[in-house]
């Protein structure tokens, strides 16, 4: 947990629409983990995701390389079309490649979904505001960059159909997950992007 | 340009070079457009076997690769010079985790090169690739471009290297703008 003063502020910043607990809205919207390939991007998602399916070997998550979360779950759904890949990253790092909504509309596998846990905040370095809570809206840029099936989770009331568009094969999904700025479910997730790499080839071609 | 794909098939290094990698099972193609490498792109396009990917910045590329490859399948990113450097950060992926890494270069900025504003990245670009870990070997003749290929391929996928094909500008020609 960030320090008292650090969460006082917190509360003071955090906008209306952020008001989802991260630890329950992702695992309700993935739903059977085994279901999906993961890639998660780092920080704060690789936990949710880590949390999620207790670093499975069919999750490969970021340490770093910020920004390449998405195209990642190109490549592996273009690779894999017989499998449901779903990339699960925040806000900043999204923000950081926003082209890459663009490449990947462009493309529309049917087979990848996109999970943005937008906490509109950069939460592993110092709580500083993100874009999405001084107005930037991402939900709005996907459909602009030409994502057909996009949705915004923002009450409980949404996750169901948030949920559902993850699973659909019609093309290529965004959703974009509005949570309050909390810490990620605590998890203590492998840093050796090598044998994470390995062990994902192996577990998926033993499939 | 008239002539039809197979009859044009072999007979210029660009498309013999298209089905070298095709016959290397690479089935991603990311480029972001440049007019040295419009024929692998134009053949990327034209083949249903093998997708093709318009890239909005080259560091995109770099990390398609990489999930290409956690899927087993093969990619190959195409881009400029002035690209490699928007790829520098995203090559901590490829080194950290030791994912196979080809790229086909085509240079700006080095021989004839006419226009001033190429020249910084021109001429860091190998040093910065090699400073990110990824081996440079580079083109100057039409007739290395096949044996040149064929060695980058081997270290890619037989020994999980990441090799930069530079295609200079004495092969592709100076812009002399």
């Amino acid at each position: 947990m960030p320090p008292a003063s650090v969460t006082s502020k917190l509360a003071a910043a955090a906008a209306p629409g952020f008001v989802l607990e991260r630890s329950a809205a992702v695992p309700a919207l993935v739903g059977r983990h085994q279901d999906f390939l993961f890639i998660a991007g780092l920080g704060g998602t690789a936990c949710d995701v880590g949390a999620v399916t207790g670093d499975g070997a069919h999750v490969y998550s970021l340490g770093g390389a910020m920004g390449a979360a998405c195209m990642m779950g190109l490549g592996l759904a273009l690779a894999r079309p017989d499998k449901r890949v779903l990339v699960v990253t925040g806000d900043g790092e999204l923000l950081m490649n926003l082209g890459a909504l663009a490449a990947i509309a462009v493309i529309d596998p049917p087979n990848l979904a996109i999970l943005c846990v937008d906490n509109g905040h950069y939460g592993e370095t110092g709580w500083q505001k993100s874009h999405t809570s001084l107005g930037t809206d991402l939900e709005k840029i996907a459909i602009g960059a030409g994502i057909k099936r996009t949705r915004t989770v923002a009450a409980d009331a949404d996750i169901a159909e948030g949920a559902r568009l993850l699973r659909e094969g019609n093309g290529t999904a965004f959703v974009l997950l509005r949570v309050k700025p909390t810490e990620p479910a605590e998890f203590k997730r492998n840093f050796d992007a090598s044998l994470c790499r390995d062990r994902f080839r192996a577990a998926l071609q033993a499939r | 340009m008239d002539a039809p794909l197979e009859q044009m098939s072999g007979t210029g290094w660009q498309h013999e070079l298209y089905d070298l990698l095709r016959r290397h099972d690479i089935t991603q193609f990311a480029y972001v457009p440049d007019a040295g490498h419009s024929i692998l792109i134009d053949r990327s396009l034209a083949d249903a076997g093998v997708h093709s990917i318009p890239l909005t910045t080259e560091e995109e590329g770099v990390a398609l690769i990489a999930g290409a490859d956690l899927g087993g399948a093969r990619a190959v990113l195409l881009m400029q010079s002035s690209g490699v450097g928007n790829c520098i950060n995203m090559l901590s992926l490829i080194k950290g985790a030791r994912f196979p890494f080809l790229a086909l270069v085509s240079m700006r900025g080095d021989f004839g090169e006419g226009n001033p504003w190429q020249f910084p990245m021109g001429q860091a670009t190998q040093p910065v690739l090699e400073a990110m870990g990824v081996i440079c070997l580079r083109i100057e003749r039409p007739q290395d471009v096949i044996p040149t290929a064929s060695a980058a391929l081997t270290m890619v996928f037989k020994s999980g290297q990441a090799v930069a094909v530079l295609l200079s500008q004495q092969l592709i020609g100076a812009k002399p703008f």
